[in-house]
């Protein structure tokens, strides 16, 4: 009986060793370090292309090149704060993939979505649409 | 208390490129992400989810626009500010935006120094971020009133679609409410870098686990994500 209480409370003290071991050699291993130069630098980047953006809209473009213009520094706006500020550059592949790839698969309910909304613009147009 | 959770992975296994790599770390049983902690791990999940929340609204968005055989409101007059004499298109909006660019970039450099364990470094720049929040949600509080003094309603506006008014009030609303709890956690992690929890591995109140600067790292991945969706709010809501 009291044989078996010393080998629990022995495993126990063994399980905590272990563990304290584990943490403290966990917390000489640093976590995300990397230069201050480059969050400055993906800073200024970041204002530059908001301000590319907002002049999109300032001088007035229309049409495809208003829209690829849009598209492309809302792209590059979001690559930067994923890939440097939330380091998304540096972590494994297995968790990059995890997070990233699914929300691009939401491109098939966008083209859903346009085909839905192309035929309720129509069919709106055909039932509803006032003479004018 | 035995901690059954791994709140730092210490050293991970060596990477095999490309995409075997990721089939061995999936398929390597117990854990698929090697070097990620549990609570980075479950902040990139959550925040996974909060994509998807949030492409359903722009999706909405997208549907009710292009449906419509109203014309939809020209959101560069509507957002159009008079300064001096003259009409801005769209500046309240670029202020905004400038302001939460900011706000990532100190919570970048907070990140930064909560790793080289620098406290009044770390807990000043979160508290500025925090500050630039509290601004963005303040100058969103402004442009609502605007608006709805002008005659903005979720069922209808004075200038065309009226899906115009429920999509705004639910897209900017949802995120202007992730702005808000982003600043309340901020100022909430700043109080405890600020205190030292860290230094001494002081337990949280509310999961009894020893804190790390981790943390710091961790609401910095959801601050980011709050710009983040901030930059798709501004470019298919307020520019397209």
């Amino acid at each position: 009986m009291t044989n078996a209480a010393v080998h629990i409370e022995g495993q126990h003290s063994l399980h905590t060793h272990v563990h304290d071991a584990l943490a403290s050699g966990a917390t000489h291993a640093k976590g995300q370090q990397h230069p201050i130069k480059l969050y400055l630098v993906v800073w200024g980047w970041l204002f530059v292309l908001s301000t590319c953006s907002y002049l999109v809209d300032y001088f007035g473009f229309h049409g495809y090149l208003r829209w690829s213009l849009i598209l492309l520094f809302m792209v590059l706006k979001a690559g930067l704060i994923v890939a440097v500020f939330m380091h998304m550059a540096w972590e494994r592949l297995a968790l990059a993939y995890a997070i990233l790839l699914p929300p691009v698969l939401v491109l098939v309910f966008v083209a859903i979505m346009v085909f839905e909304s192309d035929y309720t613009h129509l069919i709106r147009v055909l039932s509803f649409a006032s003479p004018t | 208390m035995a901690e059954t959770a791994l709140t730092d992975p210490g050293a991970s296994p060596a990477r095999i490129a490309g995409l075997r790599g990721i089939a061995a770390d999936w398929s390597s049983d117990q854990r698929a992400f090697k070097n990620v902690s549990w609570g980075k791990a479950m902040m990139w999940i959550f925040l996974l989810s909060d994509t998807f929340i949030f492409s359903c609204f722009l999706l909405s968005y997208m549907t009710a626009r292009m449906s419509t055989t109203v014309p939809w409101p020209n959101p560069s007059e509507v957002f159009a500010l008079t300064i001096g004499d003259k009409k801005i298109p769209l500046i309240l909006i670029a202020i905004m935006t400038f302001v939460l660019i900011s706000s990532s970039g100190t919570m970048a450099m907070a990140v930064n120094f909560g790793y080289r364990r620098d406290r009044a470094k770390t807990a000043a720049l979160m508290l500025v971020t925090a500050a630039f929040g509290a601004t963005f949600v303040g100058m969103q509080a402004f442009e609502w009133t605007k608006l709805i003094m002008e005659g903005v309603r979720p069922w209808g506006n004075p200038w065309g679609a009226a899906q115009f008014g429920s999509s705004f009030f639910m897209i900017t609303g949802f995120h202007g409410t992730h702005v808000t709890i982003g600043v309340i956690f901020l100022i909430i992690i700043a109080r405890k870098v600020w205190r030292g929890d860290f230094d001494v591995e002081r337990r949280g109140f509310f999961t009894s686990r020893k804190g790390h600067y981790e943390i710091v790292e961790i609401t910095g991945l959801y601050w980011h994500f709050v710009d983040l969706v901030w930059v798709f709010i501004f470019a298919f809501f307020y520019l397209w």
